[in-house]
């Protein structure tokens, strides 16, 4: 007994949920196409709209389509937090989470395998949105190596924001409370430096608002790499926000998990 | 014997149906956090994203809109209200077919159309509740109204048309799909002709793919229409009223072969 290492045991538990995981995204056409079509329906009608945006003093480029091609990464991860959540919800509802509650299975293994729906997604997503906005006409100033990390970035987001689906699943145990969540979440993203620079927003409330909202730096994080090419402080700011989401998100849902399974 | 079954009660006048349904609707609307604050808050959240984080767009060469960018916007959000205003009313409606209850509303019915007319007239009610709240929050946050009275009166007419053609519109679909599964369908078409239209800048200000699209999009006469109001400098009134009838027209039809579609379904 004592031969099976713990983290081995941890890595198989992760990787069976993790397939689970995986598969189901896969098999749900519905979770996929509208959290790839629906960023990019907004990315063309925005990009068509706000052209004229380009011609304020100050706008850091003379392409919006490369201004507001961020958005779709947000978007695409916002979509994660109900994809996840609704997944976990199911489970609960069904009474899998209680079947698995009976085995040996750590809470750690099932949060992180139900991530990796998650991460595949993200991946997916990340990829159609900067193809899309390349073959588009955006412009992608920190180069190939740029799209990477720009990739990375994005799956990185997603994730973070799926703890907060799980988190929401544990602690609701529904997945239309879920779904309830999503006008919430998006109401981050309206109240941000979304259409326009932090500079440019004129309006000093909304400035003040933008300025403390985290997605705000999520989505300079990402502006960055499309228009100025490589600006550390800001890479490192958007990755360390989201890497704050994420281990915001798993403390809460590791807390809702144990509550859930003393309840059952 | 047979007289006594004629005598069942079975509402057979249409407005007496339609009078029961809505009352059941707005009521269901009002007691349920789930359906009222998301009707009350889309609206708002847009206003503010669009009025608020976009205001620096009034500045842009060509923008010249005499009441400022929070009146240009404040036209947006309130026709697109009435519009979602009537897709949540179809959602509600597809619900109840899907629990069952449409069905027992069509076995009380003698004039199923009133069926119909209720959901309208409850789209109606939740559309004026999210306007008063919409409109409260523009005003007190300082949107300039250069209309007339009329003006203003022309321009809520305009989202009530769109109020209607959109419920009549989502009851179409309703009733064909009798399931909340067929939400997309309701709201993603009503989405894409929304945002179609000149929403961040003046139809003369777009260009390319966009402004052609808009050009030909019967919404754009609409906002138009409604930003002249605003403003106090009419424009497209008659184009923008002629679309205001046809939408529902259009519609009705739509609506009322769901109707037959679901009658015949059983």
């Amino acid at each position: 007994m004592s031969a099976t290492p713990v983290t081995g045991s941890l890595a198989t538990q992760v990787g069976q949920l993790a397939h689970r995981s995986i598969l189901r995204t896969l098999r749900q056409p519905a979770q996929i196409v509208p959290a790839i079509v629906f960023p990019l329906f907004l990315l063309a009608v925005n990009s068509g709209g706000l052209k004229d945006a380009t011609q304020l003093p100050g706008f850091p480029t003379d392409s919006y389509l490369t201004f507001i091609l961020a958005v779709p990464f947000i978007q695409g991860a916002l979509f994660s937090v109900m994809n996840s959540g609704t997944d976990l919800a199911r489970d609960i509802e069904t009474g899998f989470l209680n079947r698995l509650a009976l085995t040996p299975l750590r809470g750690a293994a099932l949060l992180s395998g139900l991530l990796a729906g998650a991460f595949v997604l993200g991946v997916v997503q990340a990829v159609a949105y900067l193809a899309v906005g390349l073959i588009a006409g955006a412009e992608l100033a920190a180069g190939a190596a740029g799209g990477l990390v720009l990739v990375a970035l994005s799956v990185t987001i997603t994730v973070a924001f799926g703890t907060i689906g799980l988190f929401a699943a544990l602690r609701f145990g529904s997945g239309e409370a879920v779904q309830g969540l999503f006008p919430v979440f998006f109401v981050f993203l309206f109240l941000s430096a979304m259409a326009l620079p932090l500079d440019l927003l004129t309006t000093s409330w909304f400035h003040a608002i933008a300025s403390v909202n985290p997605v705000t730096y999520l989505l300079e994080a990402i502006r960055s790499l499309l228009i100025e090419g490589w600006n550390v402080g800001q890479l490192a700011l958007g990755f360390g926000i989201a890497a704050a989401i994420g281990a915001l998100g798993m403390t809460a849902a590791s807390s809702a998990l144990k509550t859930r399974l003393v309840r059952t | 014997m047979s007289d006594h079954r004629s005598a069942e009660p079975r509402t057979t006048n249409r407005i007496t149906v339609a009078r029961a349904v809505a009352w059941r609707s707005v009521h269901n609307f009002l007691n349920n956090p789930a359906f009222l604050v998301p009707a009350l808050m889309f609206p708002l959240f847009f206003f503010v994203s669009f009025a608020g984080g976009l205001a620096a767009i009034g500045d842009v060469p060509g923008f010249d809109f005499p009441s400022g960018y929070t009146a240009f916007q404040f036209v947006f959000v309130l026709l697109q209200s009435a519009a979602f205003g009537g897709v949540f009313t179809g959602f509600a409606m597809a619900r109840d077919f899907e629990t069952g209850f449409g069905r027992r509303y069509m076995l009380a019915a003698g004039h199923r159309s009133g069926i119909v007319l209720g959901y309208a007239l409850a789209a109606l009610v939740r559309a004026f509740i999210t306007w008063a709240v919409l409109t409260t929050v523009a005003v007190v946050a300082g949107m300039e109204v250069g209309g007339s009275g009329g003006e203003i009166v022309a321009l809520y007419l305009l989202a009530i048309f769109v109020n209607l053609a959109a419920t009549l519109w989502s009851a179409g679909v309703a009733l064909r799909v009798r399931s909340i599964q067929g939400g997309p369908l309701m709201q993603f078409p009503t989405f894409l002709i929304l945002f179609l239209a000149p929403v961040y800048v003046p139809l003369s200000l777009l260009t390319g793919w966009i402004h052609a699209v808009a050009s030909i999009n019967p919404i754009t006469a609409l906002l138009e229409a409604g930003r002249g109001f605003i403003s106090g400098d009419p424009t497209v009134v008659l184009l923008a009223f002629a679309v205001a009838f046809a939408l529902p027209l259009l519609f009705a039809l739509w609506a009322k072969a769901g109707l037959r579609r679901a009658e015949a379904a059983g």
